[in-house]
């Protein structure tokens, strides 16, 4: 705990960096089914790294094979250049914090913190040192005496973390580690899990279906479906810049439209997009045959509003009317058909108190650059 | 409230409870009638003392020549009971039989709870079945049948007296190894399903838990299992200990003269030698012995609800 590796900027554009968590052909088969097929994964030191997928994806599959839990299939997981791939989980140099906590209840927080010690066999007083040290760290001093059955949802997350940070693990797996907790709750421990990591230096692998969550704690996310990652990179990357529909549709909210390549030279795409009724020139390093079919794709929040036409003419232009719309307080949701009967999603913040935007069946323009069109193959 | 307005309640919004009140007035009312009652009527027969007459032990109120009646219980079957070394020694027989027998069913039913809890959830209804179909046959045919086993003549010493093991049979039958294997037939079952019902409650997440802090399979039993299924073998050791305290039948048929159990002699007392009033003494005593391990369980049961 001393020690603190601090996450070199950004190690994984780096074509010498070592891994720290180097997984490689990694399937876990449960019959015919591929929970988990053929994976390869870089994972670096002091990285907080999320696996995000709905359920079902394979990602806590994934998770338990890493911890030991899950024999794979096939495959190779080393960790700071040991191979680990057959070694039991109480050999393993990392420790899970699982999703239901599993705190045991027939001990106290101090003694569930202090479990992983123990069966390290370290000196008693070395344990009440570095157990009372953990205990300080997550803010429950005063709850050591306590059982499980006594503490808060939040009050377990922590003990749990605790007893999983305390053998000063190389990697810590957190399985869904705040998904139990409720919504304000949940916000605060995100930046609480984030400032521990950073502390400890800790390396972080967490698995979640929820992408704000992901998006908020990670250096980079692995986008997971189907036993497969669709899209490895920095959430910022995830987001706006997605390369494909999976993780474009899955990661945020987006709207997809179908188009076809008409044209194109070297560094550019000529689109036509029947859904918008217009023709879109985009740049675009690959060629791409005439006929193709590919899809764009826009976010809501890129997307400007407004019941005049814009001035630009350099912009994409639609005319449309208001289907259906959503006030969240901050920002509101609206859903937009266009004369060809084209839903479209836009998303505007409402920056004025008493300022009216569009109502129901009101005449609107949407208007976006076209530099926040993403294009996607497949 | 006031009275008019509960008669202006609606039928329908009636106290739930009243339901369930009644719902358990039925078996409390059966115990009490068909338990306490006949216990009433044992304390009072131990209390009396034995004549040959109908029925065949004194009133509890003598009715004195100018009429009055006069209570007339006096202790001196328990006395004569406590005092009696035979049945101090047959008390600590049935206590050590009942002893040793719970503890061989805990270590044989165990490991069978755990398996049947760890089996695949399709096979488990099929294990537990199997567990509890030797009760499809008569208790009493069971135990002739281990009779029919162990005997001198019996399947187990033809088999090996055949096979060449022996050459002499074996006396098997009428010894403590008999009422034993006997016990432990009989009572496994209400060993194995307080702890099955225990086991499969365990969350496996513990156990993982358990194992990525550093815990061998070994020490994971230990250190979780066993502590967390705690409660299910308090409930198996009772359910086991409590009828075999007072086990009558296997005692009788299978063991010998010397495995003096308490039930076998309360047996006697009251068919063979017609003492009625030691036999009642002795039915008490027993009771009373039972309540420590009940009051224990109560004990548990409740300190753990108190933690979860």
């Amino acid at each position: 705990m001393e020690e603190r590796t601090p996450l070199a900027s950004t190690p994984w554009l780096d074509p010498d960096a070592r891994p720290f968590v180097r997984i490689e052909g990694l399937s876990k088969h449960f019959g015919d089914f591929k929970a988990v097929d053929a994976i390869d994964l870089d994972i670096y030191r002091a990285e907080l790294f999320s696996i995000l997928g709905a359920s079902g994806s394979g990602k806590t599959t994934l998770l338990r094979m890493l911890a030991g839990l899950e024999a794979p299939t096939s495959g190779r997981i080393e960790i700071d250049g040991v191979d680990v791939t057959d070694a039991p989980p109480y050999e393993r140099p990392l420790n899970i914090m699982f999703q239901s906590y599993a705190l045991f209840p027939h001990m106290t927080v101090e003694q569930n913190v202090a479990y992983g010690l123990k069966k390290d066999r370290t000196p008693g007083p070395e344990i009440q040192r570095r157990v009372a040290e953990i205990l300080d760290l997550v803010q429950l001093s005063s709850h050591a005496r306590a059982k499980p059955s006594q503490i808060s949802g939040g009050q377990s997350q922590r003990v749990a973390l605790a007893r999983a940070l305390i053998k000063q693990p190389k990697v810590l797996l957190l399985d869904e580690p705040l998904a139990a907790l409720d919504k304000k709750l949940r916000e605060h421990t995100q930046f609480e899990l984030v400032n521990i990591q950073d502390q400890l230096g800790v390396t972080f692998v967490v698995v979640t279906h929820d992408q704000e969550e992901a998006m908020t704690l990670s250096t980079r996310i692995a986008v997971m479906n189907e036993g497969r990652f669709t899209q490895i990179g920095t959430p910022n990357e995830i987001y706006e810049h997605p390369c494909n529909r999976f993780t474009a549709d899955f990661v945020g909210k987006i709207n997809l439209f179908e188009a076809t390549v008409i044209g194109g030279g070297d560094a550019e795409v000529t689109l036509r997009c029947e859904a918008l009724d217009c023709t879109i020139t985009l740049p675009h390093a690959a060629p791409l045959a005439a006929g193709a079919a590919v899809s764009l794709a826009v976010r809501p929040e890129k997307i400007f509003l407004a019941k005049e036409p814009p001035r630009e003419t350099d912009r994409t232009v639609l005319r449309g009317v208001v289907l259906d719309l959503g006030y969240f307080g901050g920002l509101s949701l609206y859903r937009i058909e266009t004369g060809n009967g084209t839903v479209i999603e836009v998303s505007a913040q409402n920056r004025q108190r008493d300022a009216r935007g569009p109502e129901w069946d009101d005449e609107v323009y949407l208007s976006w650059d076209a530099s926040n069109t993403i294009l996607l193959g497949e | 409230m006031s009275p008019e307005a509960a008669a202006e309640r609606p039928r329908r919004r009636a106290d739930p409870q009243a339901w369930l009140r009644r719902a358990l007035a039925l078996p409390y009312g059966w115990l009490l009638l068909f338990l306490l009652g006949p216990f009433l009527i044992v304390l009072k027969i131990s209390l009396a003392d034995p004549i040959v007459a109908q029925p065949p032990y004194t009133p509890l109120f003598e009715v004195a020549e100018d009429g009055a009646r006069r209570l007339a219980a006096s202790l001196d079957n328990y006395r004569f009971v406590l005092s009696d070394r035979l049945y101090l020694y047959t008390y600590l027989n049935s206590l050590k039989l009942a002893a040793i027998s719970t503890l061989l069913c805990l270590l044989v039913g165990y490991p069978m709870a755990y398996g049947i809890a760890r089996a695949h959830p399709a096979r488990r209804n099929l294990l537990l079945m199997l567990v509890v179909l030797p009760f499809w046959i008569s208790f009493l045919l069971r135990v002739y049948a281990w009779m029919g086993l162990l005997g001198t003549n019996g399947t187990i010493n033809e088999l090996l007296l055949w096979a060449g093991v022996i050459n002499a049979p074996l006396k098997l039958l009428y010894t403590d190894t008999a009422v034993f294997l006997g016990m432990v037939y009989s009572y496994l079952p209400f060993m194995i399903l307080p702890l099955y019902a225990n086991l499969e409650r365990l969350d496996p997440d513990l156990l993982e838990a358990a194992a990525d802090l550093g815990s061998r399979p070994r020490q994971v039993f230990r250190d979780v299992t066993l502590p967390l299924s705690f409660p299910g073998v308090v409930a198996g050791c009772l359910l086991v200990f409590i009828p075999a305290m007072g086990e009558f039948v296997i005692p009788t048929l299978l063991g010998g003269p010397e495995s003096l159990m308490i039930g076998r002699v309360l047996f006697e007392e009251f068919f063979a030698n017609r003492d009625w009033p030691v036999a009642g003494a002795d039915a008490v005593l027993l009771l009373a012995i039972l309540l420590v391990p009940i009051g224990l369980f109560q004990y548990f049961e409740a300190r753990r609800e108190d933690e979860t």
